[in-house]
């Protein structure tokens, strides 16, 4: 099967010798829900600049459902819509205007645009707002916005620089099932999150990328196996003057009524709660400490950081 | 991308274009008529009264089609030039930029905005001078081709001069310290036979100075100079100003990383 997108030894190095992409290569196949994750600057922005012709690349391939950037970047570019991170529309042209506007610029008909316009402005719930000027606009339109004007032409191929920083859960939430949604209808998706929450919930296949390499690129669910410890806060209905003695676990406490407690893979939440129910303690609620993605992101980043340390 | 495609992306660059100058109009259209009207009454009626007749015209008849040109070139240059910078600015040119619209329709659609308002304001400003004095046009033809074939030299060196740009002062300097000199050396006011054989020497290096006069000459019928080897000229600047101006897109110069 052709992928959606296929990289293959990108590299960038910008004027002054910096070196942003040190020959990356993956691929995401189509339908896919795909996360490309990396701490700042670790060159997630340079790799979706390149896909999509504002950054030059210096060497290396990339071809989106089989077409190469090369050899037919226009045909590439009929298959690609991009949601960048930063806002980069007029902010005195009207929101409907800015999302038909760019249908014409894929050689859509007025008339088609239009109606393609009031389909997604709808969708994303700005239909009301489709005669106000951007800059009137919340942050969180304006990011949805933003995807409205990417899936004008109906893109195979969609990919989302950070779409929800500095969103509220709620509409976060909604633009997760919007998401979902189109991915479902076809649309090949790349996300690049900060929220690592959102990389779960959402992605089948994730790439790591650090420094300008590609420290992992393997499935979810495969990565979260590697998790080799997870940390869980558990509240607790009594009054808790120290931590209780649990063999073989960590147990912190964190205040009066929570306890923190850190399981190592292969052992037993049950045996925690039958040791507390033996002493007397009830543990009303449970959450882990951090989303377990983060917890992989953070060991594997300064994993990289020691090694990088030892040599 | 087919010619059917690529057409309705030129056309609509063109129409935001056209749409942007529109919406803004108390900033665009107005201020050159006001300026061309102080330049009518103060030049014309009561300055150009005492002068007598220039280049065997009333000063005011001689002086209206180099009024009329000069708001042509301005406003052409300003329009692409600030229309361009902003949407660099303010990033909106990616929108462009990663749509498969080619290089020569983005300059075409920006270049051509930017003959329209040109020609808006020059037509406003005739209409403006016709409250002052009876006009007439000689060579029809002549007049339409030089003021359209300027507008789009104008449009394309505010192109070019906004790709170059980093900050809005870039988008000032040269208005303001070639355009505008060149403009009121290039023969607005005056014919070149009153200078000293030197200084007509010199204002024939000026490109203005043959735009004008041709189109002075398509609404006169007189000119300072040879009114074909203007046109020729001309062409040549739009052919050399186009190449230079697809070269820096197609280069990404200060466009893309």
């Amino acid at each position: 099967m052709t992928a959606a997108l296929s990289i293959q030894n990108l590299q960038k190095t910008y004027e002054g010798g910096f070196q942003a992409l040190k020959g990356i290569s993956f691929e995401v196949q189509p339908g896919d829900f795909f996360a490309l994750l990396g701490p700042n600057g670790a060159g997630k922005s340079t790799t979706i600049g390149i896909i999509c012709s504002l950054v030059r690349k210096s060497a290396g391939s990339i071809s989106i459902f089989g077409v190469d950037i090369d050899s037919d970047f226009p045909a590439a570019k009929r298959l690609l819509g991009v949601v960048p991170q930063e806002f980069n529309f007029s902010q005195f042209e009207k929101v409907f205007d800015i999302v038909a506007t760019q249908g014409g610029f894929y050689g859509m008909p007025r008339k088609l645009a239009e109606e393609r316009t009031e389909k997604y402005l709808k969708q994303l719930g700005l239909w009301d707002k489709r005669a106000t000027q951007a800059r009137m606009l919340s942050g969180g339109m304006k990011r949805r916005l933003m995807i409205a004007r990417a899936l004008i032409h109906e893109p195979k191929l969609l990919i989302l620089d950070e779409p929800t920083a500095g969103v509220d859960i709620e509409l976060r939430r909604s633009m997760w099932a919007f998401l979902e949604q189109i991915n479902a209808q076809g649309t090949t998706i790349i996300l690049t999150t900060h929220y690592l929450e959102e990389a779960e919930s959402l992605c089948r296949n994730i790439a790591i990328i650090d420094k300008g390499t590609i420290v992992e690129n393997t499935s979810i669910k495969s990565l979260l196996k590697t998790l080799n410890r997870e940390t869980f806060i558990l509240d607790c209905s009594e009054y808790l003057e120290k931590a209780p003695g649990l063999s073989g676990f960590e147990c912190h406490l964190l205040d009066s009524h929570s306890l923190e407690i850190t399981v190592e893979k292969g052992q037993s939440l049950t045996e925690v709660f039958i040791e507390l129910k033996a002493q007397g303690v009830t543990v009303t609620s449970m959450r882990n400490r951090a989303n377990r993605l983060e917890e992989l992101f953070i060991s594997m980043l300064s994993e990289e950081k020691m090694e990088g340390v030892d040599e | 991308m087919s010619s059917r495609l690529t057409w309705i992306s030129f056309s609509t660059i063109f129409r935001r274009e056209v749409r942007r100058f529109m919406r803004i109009w108390p900033q665009t259209l107005v201020p050159p008529v006001i300026t061309m009207s102080l330049y009518f009454v103060i030049f014309g009626s009561l300055i150009g009264s005492r002068i007598g007749d220039m280049g065997g015209y009333p000063y005011m008849e001689f002086v209206v089609p180099g009024l009329i040109m000069m708001s042509v070139i301005t406003n052409s240059y300003a329009n692409v030039v600030s229309s361009f910078y902003s949407a660099k600015f303010q990033r909106s040119i990616e929108e462009l930029l990663v749509s498969p619209t080619p290089n020569w329709a983005v300059m075409a659609g920006y270049v051509l905005g930017g003959v329209a308002r040109g020609l808006i304001v020059g037509l406003i400003v005739t209409l403006v001078a016709m409250f002052f004095t009876s006009l007439s046009v000689e060579h029809v033809g002549v007049t339409i081709a030089i003021v359209f074939l300027t507008a789009v030299l104008f449009s394309l060196a505010g192109f070019i001069n906004a790709i170059y740009a980093n900050s809005f002062d870039a988008i000032s300097i040269i208005p303001t310290f070639v355009l505008t000199p060149l403009t009121y050396l290039g023969g607005v006011f005056y014919s070149i036979e009153l200078l000293s054989p030197f200084w007509q020497g010199l204002s024939k290096l000026n490109p203005i100075l043959y735009m004008v006069n041709s189109f002075r000459y398509g609404i006169l019928g007189v000119s300072d100079i040879n009114v074909a080897w203007a046109f020729i000229g001309v062409l040549v600047f739009i052919a050399l100003l186009a190449s230079w101006g697809l070269y820096l897109m197609s280069h990404g110069k200060r466009l893309r990383h």
